[in-house]
């Protein structure tokens, strides 16, 4: 029954099917770093690998909490939305009320509302995952460009930019929150019985709910979680950016999508980790740093992109089909 | 009904084999123009395979068919429809949001003068047509979703003449239909029987058997027992017909004697899903049967107590407390549903044995919610050894197992979870015998422990060995209880089906 234990090899082949994800990801990484490292002096410079490190930092910190949604077979199309409003009224609070913690924390909080609205509709109103969120997108951009009405708010403390753009040992400060919210994220789908139910609601929605799963309490709480790290997000952009626009965001939701799928993450749910997540980020980064040393035309990042999504996704298909081949 | 004519279809020696069952062996089987041939049996007879065999939906291993005196082969669905055969299947392939005409000419589509394009005049005027000759009034241009069950059948009855078919097989078509729906249906067949269709008619009524069958026959275990003209047979009979199945049940279990305490007590009972004034009660170390046939609303009930469907009137009591709620409470008071579909409801296919086996019971064994592989892991491996399963490791995806060895993933998970009351819904449904018995060994392992079950099966002989009393159900309600003593098949099948 259980001579798993008695053959190591097949232990670690069992056990590691995520890991092993990971593991042809880093080395996907890796094999563009030795790439870019001859086609380019100016890539393997420390000052180069932290603003890697840096815009990688900002994609994963929205890319997370959107993984753990896409792990229960949903989707947040409004976490570029998200960043928009929640970098608008955090600069505003900051403004007026010259607090740079109050600032965070109202950018931090409208985030997290709307992530509340989002798990509301998702899981009391039934509404499917990729349409409630779409309308979401459109809405928070409204209340955004009602808000702002075309002005610019620009200007924050200096102790607040230095979430942007500061330093600590030499490292960029959002780096740290990349491996402060990596470990987070990892211990919660990992390490809690709340990250176990999310895979079993993405594996399989009706055998969780017959498993005694509290769904709709799971499913708010993951949309709340996404809404809440587009907050962060935001405010690392604000901070890097000091000034708010009513379309600072809109930018960012495919890309953040595509660094989970890049990360290994299966938009039917149930598969993936943010760990995947993380890696995903670092390669879609990479590439386009690459693409600016190489001082390729800015326009081809989109279908670059694009290439890579697709061949990440096909990649997985396919040894996922040789696997069960195998079986 | 000219029995001397030539049979309009005829089977002869038709067998059908599934690894592991013999769903069809050696039946023969005749029907003539406008007679109206009852197929009757009970669940696992072999009517649906021999359906899906008319059709072309399974290709029989042996026989030979049929029509008008010629052999010919029946192999595909669209041999079937050649010789003019057409099936009307409980669940419609109606297309909701396309409305009557075009279903009825769906993938038939008349052609315009103009390439690509659809002649709808024409679409409408011959579907008119068949409408006027079924006497149906409505619009050719209703919607399908507008209309309701007994009309939607109409169209598929409907659409079955336009594709000039003879012979009409319909799948217990009163099952959802009222009494004056009923009535019209019934119209309607003696209507389509004067013009010389023939009607293969399968029915768990035994009123409408008599009322509207030319001809009788019996179906058990795959084998035609035998034809009776209704004026010759009683329902009595033919219930005596139906049942006898050869049991191969190598298990038998030691039955309670002493009355346990009460731990399911459910008092007139309703639910959105249908179920209507069930009431029933399970002790501790009993196994009690919900019987009845396929559609009397036995997975309602379950799905009813365990909080899936929503409850509209009546309670229900666990060890004396009322309980009402969601799965998650249901889970948290100690109910385990093993439920009907294993692979849709009961699993999550593409995780570990370890992760199915813990999902119950991860708030019991990890009550500061903190989870530790390791521990979860050591839990998974006992289950496993425990009951078996057959799986190289805890981590393998459970997709990977048989179905047998999924089934105990299935029952194992409600042991992480310190359930005191199971319902356990068709549990062996798909599984080869020897698992079978692993499982009803299983079941009786855990009665013996203290916890009460509550269990469905449409295997009648399943329910008569294993069970210490049980509910019939019949239309949504119960229809009555048999103790130990009265527990038979016949005594099932006579409450389950419809008889005065």
């Amino acid at each position: 029954m259980s001579f798993a234990l008695s053959k190591p090899g097949r232990f670690i082949g069992a056990l590691t099917a995520d890991l092993k994800t990971i593991a042809y990801r880093l080395a996907a990484a890796m094999v563009i770093c030795v790439i870019l490292t001859f086609a380019s002096d100016a890539f393997l410079t420390t000052n180069n690998l932290l603003n890697v490190l840096r815009q990688a930092s900002l994609l994963f910190l929205l890319a997370s909490g959107l993984t753990l949604v896409i792990l229960t077979a949903g989707l947040d199309l409004s976490v570029g939305a998200n960043i928009g409003l929640s970098a608008c009224i955090a600069a505003s609070v900051m403004k007026l009320s010259g607090s740079a913690l109050l600032g965070a924390a109202s950018g931090v909080g409208v985030g997290m509302c709307i992530g509340v609205a989002n798990g509301l509709l998702v899981a009391l109103m039934r509404m499917p995952p990729f349409i409630a969120t779409y309308g979401m997108l459109w809405v928070v951009h409204g209340i955004t460009f009602w808000y702002m009405a075309g002005t610019t708010i620009y200007g924050f403390p200096s102790a607040f930019r230095a979430l942007g753009s500061g330093y600590f040992l030499g490292v960029p400060i959002p780096v740290y929150l990349m491996f402060v919210f990596l470990t987070l994220g990892a211990f919660f789908a990992q390490r809690t019985t709340y990250g176990q139910e999310i895979y079993a609601i993405g594996a399989n929605r009706e055998s969780a709910r017959l498993s005694g799963v509290p769904i709709a309490r799971r499913l708010i709480l993951v949309y709340t979680v996404s809404g809440a790290m587009a907050g962060l997000a935001s405010l690392v952009f604000l901070a890097r950016m000091n000034s708010a626009e009513g379309d600072i965001g809109e930018a960012f939701t495919l890309p953040a999508i595509a660094a989970v799928l890049i990360g290994g993450t299966s938009l039917f749910g149930g598969v993936g980790t943010v760990s995947g997540t993380l890696v995903g980020a670092l390669i879609l980064t990479l590439v386009l740093n690459g693409m600016n040393l190489l001082t390729l035309d800015a326009s081809w990042q989109p279908l670059v992109t694009g290439v890579i999504v697709i061949l990440a996704v096909f990649l997985d298909t396919l040894t996922r089909k040789r696997a069960e081949a195998r079986k | 009904m000219n029995q001397d004519t030539v049979p309009l279809l005829e089977l002869r020696g038709i067998s059908k084999t599934f690894p592991g069952v013999k769903a069809l062996d050696d039946v023969s089987f005749s029907v003539y123009p406008g007679e109206v041939h009852m197929l009757i049996g009970e669940n696992g007879a072999g009517k649906s395979s021999l359906m899906k065999v008319l059709c072309g939906a399974y290709t029989a291993d042996a026989g030979q068919f049929y029509s008008k005196g010629e052999p010919v082969d029946i192999r595909s669905p669209a041999d079937a429809r050649k010789f003019g055969i057409a099936v009307i299947f409980q669940e419609f392939s109606l297309v909701p949001y396309l409305d009557i005409a075009q279903n009825i000419f769906l993938g038939r589509e008349f052609r315009g003068s103009i390439p690509g394009i659809i002649d709808h005049a024409r679409m409408h005027s011959e579907a008119r047509k068949i409408l006027d000759l079924l006497g149906l009034e409505l619009s050719t241009r209703t919607l399908v979703h507008e209309l309701g069950v007994a009309q939607q059948q109409m169209v598929e009855i409907a659409k079955a003449l336009s594709q000039h078919a003879r012979i009409l097989v319909m799948d217990e078509p009163t099952a959802a239909l009222s009494d004056r729906e009923t009535e019209r249906l019934f119209a309607m067949i003696r209507q389509l029987q004067a013009e010389g269709v023939a009607i293969i008619y399968i029915s768990h009524r035994m009123a409408e058997v008599f009322a509207m069958g030319d001809r009788i026959t019996v179906l058990r275990d795959g084998k035609k027992v035998g034809s009776k003209l209704p004026g010759e047979a009683t329902p009595d009979e033919l219930v005596r017909m139906m049942v006898g199945r050869n049991v191969d049940m190598t298990y038998a279990r030691s039955f309670g004697t002493s009355e346990g305490e009460m731990i399911l007590e459910v008092k007139n009972l309703h639910a959105v899903n249908g179920i209507k004034g069930i009431s029933l009660n399970v002790r501790r170390g009993e196994i009690v049967g919900l019987s009845g046939l396929v559609g009397a609303g036995r997975t309602e009930v379950a799905r009813a107590i365990f909080g899936a469907d929503k409850v509209t009137a009546g309670e229900i009591r666990l060890f004396g407390k009322l309980h009402q709620g969601a799965p998650d409470k249901a889970v948290r008071a100690g109910i385990a549903l093993i439920p009907e579909s294993r692979k849709a409801e009961g699993l999550a296919l593409i995780r570990t044995v370890c992760d199915n086996l813990m999902l119950p019971g991860l708030g019991k064994a990890f009550p500061n919610r903190l989870y530790k592989a390791s521990k979860a892991r050591k839990i998974a491996r006992e289950l496993i050894d425990r009951l078996r399963i057959s799986t190289p490791s805890s981590f393998r995806a459970v997709q990977v197992l048989s179905g047998g060895n999924q089934q105990k993933v299935v029952i194992g998970k409600w042991l992480s979870s310190d359930s005191k009351f199971f319902i356990v819904d068709e549990p062996t449904r798909g599984i080869d015998v020897g698992a079978k018995a692993e499982i009803f060994a299983l079941i009786d392992e855990l009665v013996r422990q203290g916890v009460g079950v509550l269990m469905i099966s449409s295997e009648l002989s399943e329910i008569v060995h294993v069970c210490d009393r049980a509910y019939v159900m019949r239309d949504g309600r119960i229809a009555g209880h048999l103790a130990r003593e009265e527990l038979s098949e016949e005594n099932i099948l006579r409450m389950g089906m419809h008889h005065e």
